[in-house]
C-alpha cells in the first residue's frame, strides 16, 4: 500500500485533521509542513494561529505553537520575534482575522517591517462562525449575512491584502499571493516567505486562496470552479514584492 | 546585566519615572506601549534609559497591539510590561483575558485618569472594577493599589515577582497624580535588599529537538466542550484562592478603639491617614483600614478590625462613584457594620473633606 508522504513536522497524534472534507487548509498546511522540513526550522518554528478555522491548527504541527483571540496572532508573533529574534515565527490566520478585526495589527507590523512571516488563508467567508460575510467575498457573492448577493455600493468590494501590502511595506519585504490550485507555486512562495524572515530581510506576508465547499454549499466540481474562475480572476496570483527575484513570480 | 541601582539612594522623581527605573532595576526586558496620557512618561523614560541597559522598547499600534504582544513576549520567556489608562485600560481587557486564561506573567500599570469615556486625562479612581474583574472571566488578577513613589517603587519590582511566581496577570494600580506628581523616594538595587527576583522562562522556543529531546509545546485557550472549560475554570479557581492568602496585603492603624473606621485605597489614603490624626487630636476615636491588594481583597482582615473596634461606622472614601465600597460590600457580606460613603468621582481627596464627613455622620 502506497501512503502519502506526511511532513516530518506535522504532529502525528492529531492527524487526521479536523478541517471540513474539500477544505484548502489542509492543503496549505501540508505546503507549510514540507517547507518547514525542507528548511530545517522545526525546532526554532513558532507557529501561533487566532480563532476561526485557521485555529483548528493549533495542535498540528510537531512545532512550539500558540492560540490567541480573532485577530490577535499577529501582535503575539511580533511580541515573540521582538524578544527572541532567533525564533522563526508564523502567523496563520483567516482573511477576517487578518483583513477586518486584526487589519490594524497587518498594516502597522506591515509598515513596520516586522521580521513575522504571515500566511493569511482567503476562503471569501468567516468559516467558524458560519459562513458570514468577510471583506474578501466576492460581489454578488451569497454568505449568511449577504443573503442576496454582496452589495459593493453598500458593504465595498473586497479587500486586496497583498496588493495593499505591497504599497505600505518596504525593502525587503515579501508579498505574494499564492492558491491551493496551484501547489508547486503555493510551496515555493512559502518558503520565500520563511527563507526572508530566517535571512532577517523583513515582513513576509502570502494570502492563499482556498476553498470552503461547507459554506458556500458547493460539491467538488462547483468549489473548484469558483476557486478557480471566480476568485483567481479577481485575486491575481502571484509574488507582489520579493527580495528575491527583481519583477516577481506572476 | 548592567546594574541599575549602585548604591541605595535618594531620589526627586514623578511617578512615572520612579515605574521606569523600578522596572529596569526588576530586570524587564522589553516595554510594549502606546501613548495615552497620563501614563507617558513611563515611555518616555523608558525608551530613554531601556537602551543604556540593553533593554527593548516597541510602540505599537494601539492597546489591544501592546497587550499581546506582552502576550507573546512573556510566551518567549522575557519580562515585558506595558502601562495603560481609562480607554487604554478597556481595550487592554482583551489581552488581560487571554493572560487570566493561560497563567502568563503579564504585568501592567494602569495611571487611572478620569470616566466614563474619555473623561479627563488628570485623575481618578475610576478604573478599580475594571483593573479587578474586567475580562470576561473571573478576575484572576493580582492588583496593588500604591499610595506614594517609594510604593510605586516597590510595587512596580513586587508586582513582576509576583507574575512570574505566580503566573496571574498583576497590575500596579496608580493614578494621574501619582504619574506626574514629583516626591522623594529611596532607590534600590532589589537584590541588594534581599528581595530575590523570580526566574523568568519560556512557555514556547524550548531548547531542545523536538520529537528526541522533548514534545512540542501546544497552547491554546479555547475549549471544545462546557465540561473541559469547567473543569479549567474550577482548577483555575482553586489555584486562585489556594495562593490568594500570600497575596494580600493592607495596612490599618488606629482600629483597635475606633469609633469609625476609614476605609480608603491608593493616594486617598494619605488624605485618610491625615484625617485620622486629626480626629484622634480632637477627640474622636477614628481608624485608619487600607487594602494594597484590591484583588486578592484583605476581607478576613477588615472583618477583623470591624470585630476588634467594635466600631459602629465604616466610611468609605473613594474619588469614584461607589466602586470601591461595591468592591468592599461583595467582600464583607454579612457584616452588620454601618456604612457611610464620600464619593468624589474623577477629583482628589484631602484629610478636610474626610474630617467633614466623619463629623457629619458620627
Amino acid at each position: 500500500m502506497i501512503t502519502p508522504a506526511v511532513p516530518k513536522s506535522w504532529y502525528l497524534p492529531t492527524k487526521p485533521h479536523k478541517f471540513c472534507p474539500g477544505c484548502g487548509h489542509g492543503i496549505v498546511l501540508k505546503a507549510l509542513g514540507e517547507v518547514i522540513d525542507e528548511l530545517e526550522i522545526q525546532d526554532q518554528t513558532i507557529f501561533g494561529c487566532d480563532i476561526g478555522c485557521s485555529l483548528l491548527s493549533w495542535d498540528f504541527f510537531a512545532c512550539d505553537s500558540t492560540q490567541t483571540h480573532h485577530g490577535r496572532t499577529i501582535p503575539v508573533m511580533v511580541g515573540i520575534k521582538r524578544s527572541r529574534p532567533e525564533l522563526i515565527t508564523i502567523g496563520y490566520m483567516g482573511d477576517g482575522g487578518g483583513y477586518s478585526i486584526g487589519s490594524q495589527h497587518l498594516l502597522n507590523s506591515a509598515v513596520r517591517n516586522e521580521k513575522v512571516t504571515l500566511i493569511l488563508v482567503n476562503n471569501t467567508n468567516y468559516g467558524m462562525t458560519g459562513g458570514q460575510m468577510a471583506p474578501t467575498t466576492l460581489p454578488g457573492q451569497k454568505t449568511e449575512t449577504s443573503p442576496y448577493g454582496r452589495d459593493p455600493e453598500t458593504t465595498g468590494y473586497p479587500t486586496k491584502g497583498p496588493e495593499f501590502l505591497a504599497e505600505v511595506t518596504s525593502e525587503g519585504a515579501y508579498v505574494a499571493r499564492a492558491t491551493v490550485s496551484k501547489y508547486k507555486q503555493l510551496k515555493r512562495f512559502l518558503k520565500n516567505a520563511l527563507r526572508n524572515q530566517i535571512e532577517g530581510n523583513g515582513f513576509s506576508f502570502v494570502e492563499v486562496l482556498s476553498t470552503c465547499p461547507t459554506n458556500w454549499r458547493t460539491n467538488a466540481q462547483q468549489t473548484w470552479h469558483f476557486l478557480e474562475d471566480e476568485m483567481e480572476p479577481y485575486f491575481p496570483v502571484g509574488e507582489l514584492k520579493s527580495p528575491f527575484s527583481k519583477g516577481g513570480d506572476k | 546585566m548592567l546594574k541599575v541601582v549602585d548604591e541605595t539612594k535618594k531620589a526627586f522623581l514623578t511617578g512615572n519615572e520612579t515605574i521606569a527605573w523600578a522596572a529596569l532595576a526588576a530586570g524587564a526586558d522589553i516595554m510594549f506601549g502606546y501613548p495615552i496620557t497620563p501614563q507617558n512618561e513611563v515611555m518616555h523614560y523608558w525608551t530613554r534609559l531601556a537602551p543604556r541597559y540593553g533593554r527593548e522598547f516597541l510602540q505599537t499600534e494601539d492597546e489591544i497591539s501592546a497587550g499581546f504582544t506582552v502576550c507573546g513576549a512573556v510566551q518567549a520567556g522575557k519580562k515585558a510590561f506595558t502601562a495603560t489608562a481609562g480607554p487604554g485600560n478597556v481595550l487592554m481587557q482583551e489581552p488581560f483575558g487571554m493572560a487570566e486564561a493561560m497563567r502568563l506573567p503579564l504585568f501592567a500599570i494602569i495611571q487611572q485618569r478620569g470616566g466614563p469615556s474619555s473623561g479627563t486625562v488628570i485623575y481618578s479612581q475610576q478604573e478599580v472594577a475594571l483593573t479587578t474583574y474586567g475580562g470576561n472571566g473571573e478576575g484572576y488578577r493580582i492588583v496593588y493599589s500604591s499610595a506614594s513613589h517609594q510604593e510605586i517603587y516597590d510595587y512596580t519590582i513586587k508586582g513582576f515577582n509576583m507574575a512570574w511566581k505566580y503566573r496571574w496577570p498583576t497590575f500596579l494600580l496608580g493614578d494621574g497624580y501619582q504619574a506626574k506628581m514629583r516626591e522623594p523616594l529611596e532607590m534600590y538595587d532589589p537584590e541588594e535588599k534581599g528581595i530575590k527576583i523570580e526566574p523568568t522562562y519560556p512557555l514556547v522556543g524550548l531548547p531542545g529537538k523536538i520529537g528526541e529531546d522533548r514534545e512540542p509545546q501546544h497552547l491554546c485557550n479555547i475549549y471544545s466542550l462546557e465540561e473541559e472549560l469547567y473543569d479549567v475554570v474550577m482548577k483555575l479557581s482553586a489555584e486562585y484562592e489556594s495562593i490568594a492568602p500570600e497575596i494580600i496585603e493592607w495596612q490599618e492603624h488606629h482600629c483597635e478603639d475606633a469609633d469609625i473606621i476609614i476605609l480608603t485605597h491608593g493616594i486617598v489614603s494619605r488624605a485618610a491617614d491625615d484625617a485620622v490624626k486629626a480626629l484622634r487630636a480632637q477627640g474622636i476615636k477614628a481608624g485608619y483600614f487600607r487594602p494594597i491588594t484590591l484583588r486578592p481583597y484583605p476581607a478576613q482582615q477588615l472583618r477583623d478590625a470591624i470585630a476588634k473596634s467594635g466600631a459602629k461606622t465604616l466610611l468609605v472614601a473613594e474619588s469614584s462613584y461607589g466602586q470601591f465600597e461595591r468592591l468592599t460590600k461583595q467582600e464583607i457580606y454579612g457584616e452588620t457594620i454601618k456604612m457611610e460613603h464620600l464619593y468624589m468621582p474623577g477629583v482628589g481627596i484631602i484629610d478636610y473633606d474626610i474630617i467633614s464627613k466623619v463629623k457629619s455622620v458620627l
